[in-house]
């Protein structure tokens, strides 16, 4: 059976929800007549016509703060950020408005939008183009943030997404969409993931790598590493979901393995894997059995050159290095 | 100068480009910017255009075929110009920097590098104790005082497999010397362990308490080998090297390791090391004990090369000249007691190997030839002592087998 790319996933879960609930709209830049920039709507327009697929001006906070809007009024809507680090533009829509608007109305009022989009460096797109804002979002009570790594977690998730009645930021990667290592054998019956649920995605003994995102993929290749070339036996959780966090998965693996090694493209300072690392060791001290260890992103604005964003990011000698510090 | 056209890198994500249809045709005269050939990437299929005027000179690829970023394609030539084989991809931005291969490290250094990495840390003066979090629950449950523990993590960290290794003392487990029942009398000596003395009897006592032994014992025909040794060493002339029946079974033992590498093993915690190469100790009786230095890579030595080796060894030995490193890195021991008459024994491992092969003497006695008529025969008995844990009965029996085939065939041993 022929393997799903995770662009085309997505595609399948945004054309499915189009057909189960009418409310549901695509509204980004290039998402309709264009297909989408990294394709992920392709023929969606062409199926669903103008008011169901909806291309907007380059304007980021005005159509953000269209489909908030919307949402309230029990639309919902699925709008596409060309590049998640353009979300910045329209932090006010998407962190004063959609998170706080629940708690602010007394419960009266929620908003099930879903704002989805590429948040990944490694593709010399420069610094502005290269944030990835998983951990900004996730500090933020109200928001939900997930962020999958393979074609059958981003199907799940995105159908998980647009059911949610709460603001839910999907954090893509333009690397997966077409990578064969992200794909998967899906299922032609629907199914959705939960949000708040981890995943591990290779059973392990020696040590924990705890990853999100494309990481997950570099985790999976240096544990196949580790264990071909070290002796040593890794086990991969890929977290899919950064909030809520399943803390129970990342838990029963360190008490399993007594080390962890996080692998997060974000910055360092107050990372995804920051986080990470503090429920460890407040929730797992007695198991611990060395330092919990973190491969992230250089602290340093993404780099432009290719080869030199290439080591900048996490990759797979960086894992097998760091893996061996332990001891 | 021929222009050559490559797979071009038509999104910021695309690896490679599939050439859905080419729009040119060998000899057509292109200008910069016209269309050559629509590409299919990861997202969309695009054109790709000239950057140079000319004739097209060749296409070296098929419409429908996919080629990585780089990858040429086609040729642009100016008129009257040779058209060039196709050559190699041309390195792109994108494609990794080369990096120099690095020296492969077989396990032998590996199990040298471990082995000094095992070294005890300096003493450190402070004196809070480097223990894990769960080093530190399990020393409390078993009522381990933390400061009798040696630590093996970074940094003298002690962790979990520390406190595994630890033996509380007075447990069942820990080694204890028999204390002497009676008063020396004027005739008895206590004589002080020498250096060499203590080692063996720390060594040989962490052997046969450590490592789970179990011996074979087979019986060779040594007739082939002792016919083959007196031509040798009768038509050697003055000055040359004279063979010993030892130089034989040294040959054979390398050559059979060689070919069962599973003999040629450590255990190694929660590992088993598997050396690349054969480096034989050669136990040798001296003055007051016995060495083991060791013939390196045997499996690649030959004969003569061994009989030397061994020859400059042992008279080094007796000389006391050898020097640490040639005890070191052996992965398999022969003993042989022959010369002292004895007919069998079996020898206690030298760790860290995980086998050792106890050479008797060769005898003259009655034995059954091929048509099962009772002949003389000149027969030599070996003992193999083995680490259960590395090597399993089967495993060694395999062996020995492998070492008969030699012993009994010995001219094999010269090609």
């Amino acid at each position: 059976m022929a393997l799903t790319l995770y662009r085309q996933a997505l595609n399948r879960a945004l054309d499915e929800e189009l057909a189960n609930d009418e409310q549901v709209v695509i509204i980004g830049e290039e998402v309709a007549e264009y297909n989408g920039a990294y394709k992920v709507t392709d023929g969606l327009w062409k199926k669903w016509g103008d008011k169901r697929v909806v291309d907007t001006p380059i304007s980021e906070a005005g159509f953000i703060g269209m489909g908030i809007g919307a949402s309230m009024l029990g639309v919902r809507p699925v709008m596409e950020l060309m590049f998640f680090s353009f979300a910045y533009v329209a932090l006010d829509q998407m962190i004063n408005n959609a998170a706080c608007i629940r708690y602010m109305s007394g419960g009266s009022i929620n908003c099930p939008i879903v704002v989805r989009g590429p948040s990944n460096g490694g593709t010399s797109v420069g610094a502005t183009h290269s944030h990835t804002p998983e951990n900004l979002f996730a500090n933020v009570p109200g928001l939900k943030v997930v962020a999958p790594a393979t074609a059958h977690d981003a199907y799940g998730l995105m159908k998980s997404a647009i059911r949610d009645n709460d603001p839910v930021y999907v954090m893509e990667n333009t690397l997966l969409y077409g990578d064969s290592a992200a794909a998967s054998d899906l299922s032609d019956e629907e199914f959705t993931v939960p949000i708040g649920s981890a995943e591990v995605k290779k059973e392990g003994t020696d040590v924990s790598l705890i990853a999100h995102g494309r990481s997950v993929i570099v985790a999976l290749e240096a544990a196949k590493q580790l264990g071909e070339e070290k002796g040593i036996n890794a086990e991969v959780v890929d977290l899919r979901s950064i909030r809520p966090l399943d803390e129970e998965t990342i838990l029963k693996s360190v008490e399993k393995t007594n080390r962890a090694v996080l692998i997060d493209e974000n910055k360092p300072f107050c990372g995804v894997s920051s986080q990470i690392a503090a429920t460890i060791q407040e929730k797992a001290f007695d198991s611990l059995d060395a330092p919990v260890l973190r491969v992230t992103s250089i602290d340093a604005p993404a780099i432009y050159s290719p080869p030199l964003e290439k080591e900048q990011i996490p990759n797979v000698s960086r894992v097998v290095d760091m893996v061996q510090k332990l001891g | 100068m021929p222009d050559f056209v490559q797979m071009p890198q038509l999104s910021d994500t695309m690896k490679e480009g599939t050439v859905v249809k080419w729009l040119v045709k060998v000899g057509d005269k292109v200008d910069v910017s016209d269309p050559l050939a629509e590409i299919e990437t990861d997202k969309a299929t695009m054109e790709m255009v000239a950057f140079d005027e000319g004739i097209v000179g060749a296409i070296y690829i098929e419409e429908g075929t996919t080629a990585p970023l780089g990858e040429v394609l086609a040729v642009i030539v100016e008129e009257g110009e040779e058209v060039p084989d196709k050559p190699a991809a041309i390195a792109t931005s994108e494609s990794e920097p080369e990096k120099p291969e690095e020296p492969k490290e077989n396990q032998d250094q590996n199990a040298t590098i471990k082995s000094e990495e095992e070294k005890p840390e300096p003493a450190v003066s402070d004196e809070r104790i480097k223990a894990s979090p769960l080093a530190k629950k399990i020393a409390s449950s078993k009522g381990i005082n933390l400061s009798e523990v040696k630590g093996t993590g970074p940094g003298g960290r002690i962790v979990k497999k520390d406190l595994e290794n630890h033996k509380v003392p007075g447990s069942p487990t820990a080694v204890s010397i028999p204390k002497r029942s009676q008063p020396l009398t004027s005739e008895d000596q206590r004589i002080p362990l020498t250096g060499m003395r203590n080692i063996i009897a720390q060594r040989l006592l962490e052997s046969k308490t450590q490592i789970p032994h179990f011996y074979l014992n087979v019986e060779f025909d040594a007739a082939p080998l002792m016919n083959l040794r007196k031509q040798a060493n009768s038509a050697a002339e003055e000055g040359d090297n004279k063979f010993t029946v030892n130089d034989f079974i040294l040959k054979a033992v390398a050559n059979a390791a060689a070919s069962v590498p599973e003999v040629n093993s450590s255990f190694d915690g929660d590992a088993i090391i598997q050396y690349g190469s054969v480096n034989l100790s050669v136990a040798i009786a001296v003055e007051d004990g016995l060495v083991t230095p060791v013939i390196r890579d045997a499996q690649q030595k030959s004969l003569l090369e061994i009989s030397l080796a061994v020859k400059d060894l042992a008279e080094r030995a007796r000389a006391k000249k050898l020097s640490p490193d040639e005890f070191a890195g052996g992965t398999i021991t022969v003993s042989n007691l022959g010369a002292y008459g004895i007919d069998s024994f079996d020898a206690i491992i030298n760790p860290p190997q995980a086998a050792i092969l106890s050479i008797g003497s060769i005898k003259s006695m009655p034995a059954v030839d091929e048509e099962g008529n009772l002949v003389a025969g000149l027969r030599m008995k070996v003992g193999m002592s083995c680490d259960h844990r590395v090597v399993d009965g089967a495993v060694g029996a395999k062996y020995l087998t492998e070492l008969k085939r030699r012993i009994e065939n010995p001219a094999s041993m010269l090609i």
